[in-house]
């Protein structure tokens, strides 16, 4: 499975949303998806791509991953996997 | 001083999943100790509990839900939704603003430091999910249960071990009989069979590896168990003026801590905790027909409980009916008052005295009328309810009849 539908399946399941619901331009805050859900979904990701997403809860727009869309969520975890394999 | 009854009852263990099912074990003196079934089970030497096995935690609860609560919060929420329907409550306004929780749990979200402590040192794994923290914290039962009902009075939990229960229901109790609050919802739950949990009880060498047979001869020690039991605790008139369904009174309660030994319970120190109720609850000793026994089924526990009813009834102990219903649902720890607590409604309402069952042959050492076996008809006006915990910390609770 590509990442850009991997990413897609992970946020519709946080959000209880078909994945036909979510696209490129979709953000996490406008999917209903909260601070909880939020660390969840970045979990998730961690699990499913083998890699560490810097985030701290406390600074999460501090962040060098970009959380605002799902286009930037992919292209971030194409970052981190390039960098962390 | 406010008087405070119980307007409704729910609890999940191994011998029911509700009330009901419950009285009804207790009556027929089934036994719910069977095999334990989880991982690595083969590796303990402890091999039996009181484990709820048809309990499917999908069918009441979503995956969300389900990454939250813990085991002992799913049961804590199970057995709090048959009481507060009892009752008959709805909580918004000023009611909701006042009400609160009080808990007891002596472990918390056990298995949820097992699985993943065994992700992160068995397995290797270098990450856990984020919400192993407000799976197992020891209020987590409590805040959900606030949360899910709109409950925003005194809400903690309290945690003593093996009378944390009652600490918590002495506590609520309080709250209510000092005007506080008209509503408290009390209770305890405790989980912790799971490979971790067991094996930390089986270093004391305190369990037993077929049976508990609280007071008998032969007895061998404990067999855990797991559990939740919630009332709704409501101040009389309060109760009295929307109709509701009173099943029975508590009527007082008091604590006590030995000062003595960390496991080594002390005479002293139950028979304070047991005195001290009575006085509280203004009870003569003459009057109380039913001791729900705290009745581990340890060498310890079963003589000196039964030297300190002695020590406090004197001749009159003679003729106190003194069960304990661990021999059927196991010791459920931190929870383990307020599923007994169960066995003393079923004194005071329905007449019938739940067994100890397991009794084989009789201990000098404990010559009470300790229910052997089977239920029995009684009528009982007072009931009282024992929990002396490790680490010497005693709590004992007054039922009336209404």
């Amino acid at each position: 499975m590509d990442i850009r539908s991997k990413v897609i399946e992970i946020i519709a399941d946080q959000a209880i949303i078909e994945t036909s619901d979510v696209s490129d331009e979709s953000t996490l805050e406008g999917l209903g998806i909260d601070s909880l859900g939020l660390v969840e979904s970045i979990f998730a990701i961690e699990e499913a791509f083998d890699i560490q997403v810097p985030f701290n809860a406390n600074q999460p727009n501090e962040s060098s991953f970009d959380l605002s869309s799902v286009a930037t969520i992919v292209q971030g975890i194409e970052k981190l996997i390039q960098e962390q394999s | 001083m406010k008087r405070v009854v119980i307007t409704g009852a729910g609890t999940i263990n191994s011998i029911g999943q509700n009330v009901s099912q419950t009285i009804n074990s207790f009556k027929e003196g089934r036994c719910g100790i069977s095999d334990l079934k989880f991982k690595d089970v083969e590796r303990l030497s402890i091999k039996i509990g009181g484990q709820i096995h048809d309990f499917e935690p999908d069918k009441h609860f979503n995956r969300q839900q389900l990454s939250l609560y813990d085991r002992y919060t799913q049961l804590t929420l199970i057995a709090a939704n048959e009481a507060i329907e009892e009752s008959g409550l709805i909580f918004n306004g000023q009611l909701a603003a006042s009400t609160g929780v009080v808990l007891g749990t002596a472990g918390g979200g056990v298995s949820t430091w097992d699985d993943n402590y065994r992700a992160v040192y068995e397995e290797g794994k270098n990450r856990v999910h984020p919400f192993v923290v407000p799976k197992l914290m020891n209020n987590a039962a409590t805040s959900h249960l606030s949360m899910k009902y709109n409950l925003k009075g005194p809400t903690f939990t309290v945690s003593t071990a093996c009378a944390s229960s009652n600490h918590a229901m002495a506590q609520a109790f309080q709250i209510v009989r000092s005007a506080q609050s008209p509503v408290m919802v009390t209770g305890g739950s405790e989980s912790m069979l799971c490979f971790g949990g067991v094996k930390a009880w089986e270093g004391l060498r305190v369990m037993s590896k077929d049976a508990c047979r609280p007071f008998s001869l032969n007895r061998n020690g404990m067999v855990q168990g797991e559990g939740a039991a919630i009332f709704v605790f409501e101040e009389l008139e309060h109760a009295k003026r929307r109709g509701a369904n009173i099943i029975c009174e508590v009527k007082g309660f008091a604590m006590s801590s030995d000062a003595a030994d960390i496991v080594n319970p002390s005479k002293q120190g139950a028979a304070r905790a047991i005195s001290n109720a009575l006085q509280d609850a203004q009870v003569n000793v003459e009057d109380v027909g039913y001791i729900n026994a705290h009745g581990t089924g340890t060498a310890a526990n079963d003589k000196t409980e039964c030297s300190a009813v002695a020590d406090v009834f004197g001749h009159h102990a003679d003729k106190i009916m003194i069960s304990s219903t661990k021999s059927m649902h196991g010791h459920i720890i931190g929870g383990t008052g307020a599923v007994e607590l169960v066995a003393c409604i079923l004194a005071l309402r329905d007449g019938i005295i739940a067994p100890t069952i397991g009794y084989e042959e009789q201990d000098p050492e404990c010559a009470l009328d300790v229910v052997p076996n089977e239920a029995r008809e009684a009528k009982v006006e007072f009931a009282i309810s024992n929990a002396f915990a490790f680490g010497g910390l005693n709590a004992v609770l007054v039922l009336q009849k209404v």
